[in-house]
């Protein structure tokens, strides 16, 4: 990282110049800048950009490991496979389904927590934050297996804990019913990656400034006015691009999934077919096909998301 | 700041107990069935009957050894080298994006963006397939390359922040006190620069730690399989005996590092994640 004379002068001094005017000076800091940023980003699009077009490509083929030599050109015949296959509506519902409610709980459950950690006395915060980061840190798979074997008809103390509970009893088998599966799975990413979502709202909330909350508590505002009044419509912006985030996040859910259930049960979500039909069945072009589609599907998302709820998700990141 | 009345101080005491509750139990819930006999384990209760360590036994030295310590290599091994690359470039960008006027910043933070969206099964097949042609399955380097669609994204953003924050002017003023521009550079803005650094390699040391989903499709064999794959592939002793006592032991394992970075660096991570997300 040389320090030429030409990015020695700050950033903002050189934004006020004319765009046409290139002196050797503004060149040569361009041309630093892009030999400095390009590798990254040339690394980001090859490991991405590049394999979303090869399974694009490879989508349009009638491509199985098990007989490579069979591969045919077949259009769109993969997708017309899988649209109107009632398995792939199945999983998609099941994935949303998991999508909205882990994000509704986890904004209410986040927004608390990140409450109670932008309130906390000196004392007890950098222990509240310390506890908060172990979710956050721990291997999802960790998390799976720590909730599954709790709940656990054979190691699990969940049954005996809560059996004096009507619908809960020795023999309950959580893992062989749709929606106590979901049940546990839900709560296990809930748990693992609440601590994320609330580290965003905490981040918003610290920018709530903090004379109108005061003003607010002045002119005799109680504690929900001033929430609903003052700090939520503040922190908008920061609670959009959490949900958001968090939204595209567990779309993609797999890991809990597979350790629990493997799918079965009808719990199988989009991320365990595309990796059932590639990955186990060697079936590639199907497979792609599924990918491509699950590309689209979080494109859509967030699309709609940013035009829908005007979610600005580079906000302050212009050239700054 | 107001004083803490007396109530306050109790109800901090009761959150504390409850967020404390939230956070940790599932670990503990995992040590405690860590360190139950086979026969234990079926108890229906919360803590080992006896507290036995033959579930670590049997990864670290005994039958399980070869499941468990190769995956504990490859992950360390992969994630890493993976952790430092991904540091490496997103320093030499983020630097470019914080300092430099140069036209595509907000194309590079863009894309980062979408990199750190995309799902991670859409790589998966494409790369399979490839790495498979070119002999890329199952090797280290296969999984090194896709883990930087992992942290290469959430880097470039973290130090991005932390870099806008560092005043630069700082280098100037060291040069006009007669300091070459190196010189400058390692005792003015390298100590700014260097936590962000850290805290950033951090987050994304966790971020690859935790992939699951290359590491089981990308890898077929204790040549490669990380920690987290591996734990979905153990078997027990004998056929008939679940693997249950052996995953807990393992998963502690691997969640040592973690509990550890947590406790010595919980500011710097906060920092870090929220810095990310507001100048982000």
């Amino acid at each position: 990282m040389s320090s030429t004379t030409a990015n020695r002068r700050g950033a903002h001094a050189a934004e006020k110049r004319p765009k046409q005017v290139h002196s050797d000076r503004v060149k040569a800091e361009r041309r630093l800048g892009w030999y400095l940023a390009g590798p990254a980003f040339i690394v980001m699009l090859a490991v991405t950009l590049y394999p979303i077009l090869q399974a694009f490509v490879e989508s349009l083929f009638s491509l199985r490991l098990t007989a490579p030599d069979e591969s045919q050109f077949i259009w769109f015949g993969n997708y017309i496979t899988i649209l109107t296959d009632v398995v792939w509506w199945r999983d998609l519902g099941v994935t949303l389904l998991i999508t909205v409610i882990t994000v509704a709980v986890e904004l209410v459950l986040g927004f608390a927590l990140a409450l109670v950690m932008h309130k906390a006395l000196k004392s007890v915060r950098g222990l509240l934050r310390t506890a908060i980061l172990v979710p956050y840190g721990i291997i999802t798979v960790v998390s799976a297996y720590a909730w599954f074997y709790a709940f656990d008809i054979n190691s699990g103390y969940i049954n005996s804990w809560f059996g004096w509970l009507p619908f809960i009893s020795e023999d309950t088998n959580w893992f062989a019913g749709t929606w106590t599966a979901l049940f546990v799975i839900m709560a296990s990413e809930i748990w693992k990656t609440t601590p994320f979502i609330s580290l965003l709202l905490l981040a918003g909330l610290a920018q709530v400034p903090g004379e109108l909350t005061e003003a607010a508590e002045v002119d005799g505002a109680t504690w929900w006015e001033r929430m609903r009044r003052v700090i939520i419509p503040n922190m908008k912006a920061a609670i959009m691009v959490a949900v958001l985030f968090r939204a595209l996040d567990a779309f993609r859910i797999f890991d809990n999934v597979f350790i629990m259930t493997n799918g079965e049960y009808g719990t199988e979500v989009l991320s365990l077919l595309a990796y059932r039909t590639s990955i186990t069945r060697l079936e590639i072009g199907l497979g792609s096909a599924i990918s491509v589609l699950l590309f689209i599907c979080v494109l859509l998302i967030a699309f709609i998301a940013i035009k829908l709820f005007k979610v600005d998700l580079s906000g302050n990141t212009g050239d700054k | 700041m107001r004083a803490s009345t007396r109530t306050e101080k109790i109800w901090w005491t009761v959150i504390t107990v409850l967020v404390l509750l939230y956070a940790l139990f599932p670990v503990a819930s995992i040590f405690a069935t860590s360190f139950k006999t086979p026969s234990d384990l079926t108890s229906g209760k919360f803590l080992p009957t006896n507290w036995t360590g033959q579930n670590y036994e049997q990864i670290l030295v005994g039958s399980a050894q070869d499941l468990f310590l190769p995956a504990l290599r490859n992950s360390i091994g992969i994630t890493v080298i993976a952790t430092f690359i991904a540091v490496v470039l997103a320093t030499l960008c983020a630097y470019a994006i914080a300092r430099l006027n140069f036209p595509g910043k907000k194309l590079i933070l863009t894309t980062a963006l979408a990199v750190s969206i995309f799902p991670v099964i859409s790589i998966v097949t494409p790369l399979f397939n490839l790495w498979r042609n070119i002999g890329l399955y199952d090797t280290w380097i296969g999984l090194i390359i896709p883990y930087l669609s992992l942290t290469l994204p959430i880097s470039i953003w973290t130090l991005a922040a932390f870099f806008r924050q560092i005043p630069w002017e700082l280098e100037q003023a060291a040069q006009v006190d007669g300091a070459t521009s190196w010189q400058a550079f390692r005792k003015a803005i390298v100590p700014l620069a260097a936590p962000g650094v850290f805290t950033t390699a951090i987050i994304a040391f966790f971020i690859a730690w935790n992939d699951f989903v290359y590491g089981i499709s990308l890898t077929s064999t204790e040549a490669a399989r990380p920690v987290p794959a591996a734990l979905a592939f153990f078997t027990g002793a004998s056929q008939f005996q679940s693997p249950t006592g052996a995953i807990s032991a393992a998963a502690i394992i691997v969640t040592i590092p973690i509990v550890l970075l947590v406790l010595f660096f919980q500011r710097q991570i906060v920092s870090g994640l929220t810095q990310g997300a507001v100048k982000g």
